[in-house]
C-alpha cells in the first residue's frame, strides 16, 4: 500500500471521527430529552418516549439509516449523504443513551430525590445538581460501551454511499487488489479509535468509585 | 405569590392540619387528622410501625400527596400546586432516617446547596452561614469531606445542619435515630436537644422516649392512620388513657 492510499484511508478516518463526535453531541442532547421525558411522571409523555425508544431499539441501524436517506427524499426532504447519516445516527443513538440514562436516573435512591425537595429545590436543580451527577456516575460503563458501539455503527454510513474509514477502504482495496492488507489497516485504526476509549472508561470508573468511598 | 397569609392572627399556630385523610388504593392511610402545633412547640409522635407518623409530618411539606383536608404552615396554606408547596418547604426543614445527605458533595456543599438555588443566597453569604452551622452541631471540622467518609451519628448531624441552613421555622424529624449504631444515637439527640432549647418548632417521629420525656411539650400516639391520644409527656407516661397506647408504650418500654 503506497502513501497515497493511505492518505486516503486517514480522510476516510477523519470523516468516521467527525461523524461519531456529531452523532455523540447530537445524540446526547436528544438522549437527555429522551431520559428527562422518560421520567417525567406525565403519563402521556413517558408512553411517547418509551415507543420512541422501542422503535429504535427494535430495528437496524441500517435500516434507520435507509429511512432517512431514501425515505426523507421521497417526501420531498432532500439531504446530502452526510447530513442524512448525522441525523440518522443521532437519533439512533439519542434512543439508546436515553434509554441508559433513564435507568441511570431511576437508579439514583429516591431519598435524593426527596432531600432535595424537602430543601424546596425546584426540578431543574434538583435534576441538575442532585439526580444527574450521580446518575451520569452510574450510567458510566454502559454509556462508554453505547460510544464504542456508536464508532463501529458508522460504518453503515459507507453503504448509502459517505465515504468514511469503511468506503474508504473498499474503494482502496478495489483499486490495488489487496483486501487483506487494506481491511487489517482499517480495523486496526478502528481499534485505536475504541479501545482508549474503552480504557479511559474503567479509568473513570475507578476514579468515581474511590470518590465516593 | 398567592400565599395566604393570616398576619392580622398572631396567636394563630406555626403548623396545623384540619381533616387530613390520606389513601394509598383503598388503604386508608390517615384517618381524619387533627392537629395544631403552636410557635416554639415540640411534638413526639409515636405509634406501632405502619401507624402513619411518617407519613403524617410527610404530608406537612407535601413529600406525600393527601386527598382531604387542610394544613397550614406558617401562615401559608399548603395547596396542591409547586407555588404554595415550594414556599412550604422553604420554611419547613426535614431530617430523614437514612440522612440523605447528597454523596456528590463535600458536607460544607451539602449545606451551601439549597441556600444558593433556593433562597438565591450569594456563595459568601452561604458560606458563612454553612460554617457557622456546622460549628453548632460540633462537626466543622469535617466540612470538606465527603459524606461517606463520615460517621452515621456525623452524617446525621450533618442533615440536621443541611436543613438549618435555609433557616426554617419549624423542623420535623423522621425516625432520625432509627438508622444509627446505638453509640452514635446520643450525640443526634443532644444536637436535636440545643435545637429545642433554642425554641425551635419540632414535630418528632421517635421511639426514644428519653427525648420525649425530656423535651417534648406533648406526646401525640397514633395507631391505624388516627390519632389516639395525646397528652404532656408526663401524663403520657405515667397515665395512659387508652388501652392501644398502654400496649405499646408495655411493649416499647419493656425492652430498656
Amino acid at each position: 500500500m503506497e502513501r497515497e492510499e493511505l492518505l486516503f484511508l486517514l480522510a476516510g478516518l477523519k470523516w468516521t471521527v467527525a461523524l461519531s463526535v456529531v452523532a455523540f453531541i447530537c445524540g446526547s442532547i436528544a438522549g437527555l430529552i429522551v431520559a428527562l421525558a422518560r421520567t417525567s411522571g406525565i403519563l402521556i409523555v413517558e408512553r411517547l418516549t418509551a415507543g420512541y425508544i422501542a422503535v429504535f431499539q427494535g430495528t437496524p441501524l441500517l435500516m434507520q439509516l435507509f429511512v432517512v436517506y431514501y425515505g426523507l427524499a421521497l417526501i420531498g426532504i432532500q439531504m446530502d449523504a452526510w447530513a442524512a447519516v448525522s441525523v440518522g445516527l443521532t437519533l439512533h443513538a439519542s434512543a439508546f443513551l436515553g434509554e441508559i440514562w433513564r435507568g441511570s436516573i431511576e437508579a439514583v435512591p429516591r431519598g435524593q430525590t426527596e432531600a432535595a425537595k424537602a430543601l424546596s429545590l425546584g426540578y431543574v436543580s434538583r435534576m441538575k445538581d442532585v439526580v444527574l451527577p450521580q446518575a451520569i456516575r452510574i450510567s458510566l460503563p454502559a454509556t462508554i460501551g453505547f460510544l464504542v458501539q456508536l464508532i463501529k455503527g458508522t460504518s453503515l454510513a459507507s453503504i448509502v454511499g459517505f465515504t468514511e474509514l469503511t468506503r474508504a477502504g473498499n474503494i482502496i482495496s478495489n483499486q490495488i487488489f489487496q483486501p487483506l492488507t487494506v481491511f487489517g489497516v482499517v480495523g486496526a485504526l478502528y481499534f485505536l479509535m475504541c479501545c482508549p476509549l474503552t480504557i479511559y472508561g474503567a479509568h473513570l470508573e475507578r476514579k468515581f468509585l474511590t470518590a465516593s468511598r | 405569590m398567592n400565599q395566604t397569609i393570616n398576619s392580622a392572627m398572631t396567636t394563630e399556630p406555626m403548623i396545623s392540619l384540619s381533616g387530613v385523610e390520606k389513601w394509598y388504593g383503598a388503604f386508608k392511610a390517615l384517618d381524619n387528622i387533627n392537629m395544631s402545633v403552636a410557635k416554639g412547640e415540640k411534638i413526639v409522635l409515636c405509634g406501632p410501625s405502619g401507624s402513619g407518623k411518617s407519613t403524617l409530618i410527610r404530608c406537612i411539606n407535601h413529600l406525600e400527596a393527601y386527598q382531604k383536608g387542610d394544613i397550614h404552615v406558617g401562615g401559608i396554606m399548603l395547596g396542591h400546586g409547586s407555588k404554595t408547596i415550594d414556599a412550604v418547604r422553604r420554611e419547613v426543614g426535614m431530617v430523614f432516617q437514612q440522612f440523605n445527605l447528597f454523596p456528590h458533595l463535600t458536607v460544607l456543599q451539602n449545606c451551601m446547596l439549597a441556600p444558593m438555588k433556593a433562597l438565591g443566597l450569594d456563595k459568601a453569604q452561604t458560606e458563612d452561614r454553612a460554617r457557622q452551622l456546622l460549628e453548632r452541631v460540633k462537626i466543622s471540622e469535617q466540612a470538606d469531606k465527603y459524606p461517606a467518609q463520615l460517621s452515621g451519628g456525623q452524617q446525621q448531624r450533618v442533615a440536621i445542619a443541611r436543613a438549618l441552613c435555609m433557616r426554617p421555622k419549624a423542623m420535623l424529624f423522621d425516625e432520625p435515630t432509627s438508622a444509627l449504631d446505638p453509640e452514635m444515637v446520643k450525640e443526634v439527640l443532644d444536637t436535636m436537644i440545643s435545637l429545642a432549647e433554642e425554641g425551635m418548632t419540632m414535630i418528632c417521629v421517635t421511639h426514644e422516649m428519653g427525648f420525649a420525656r425530656q423535651v417534648a411539650d406533648r406526646v401525640i400516639f397514633m395507631a391505624s392512620g388516627a390519632i389516639v391520644e395525646e397528652a404532656p409527656p408526663a401524663e403520657f407516661f405515667s397515665n395512659p388513657q387508652h388501652e392501644r397506647t398502654r400496649k405499646f408504650l408495655g411493649e416499647i418500654l419493656g425492652r430498656h
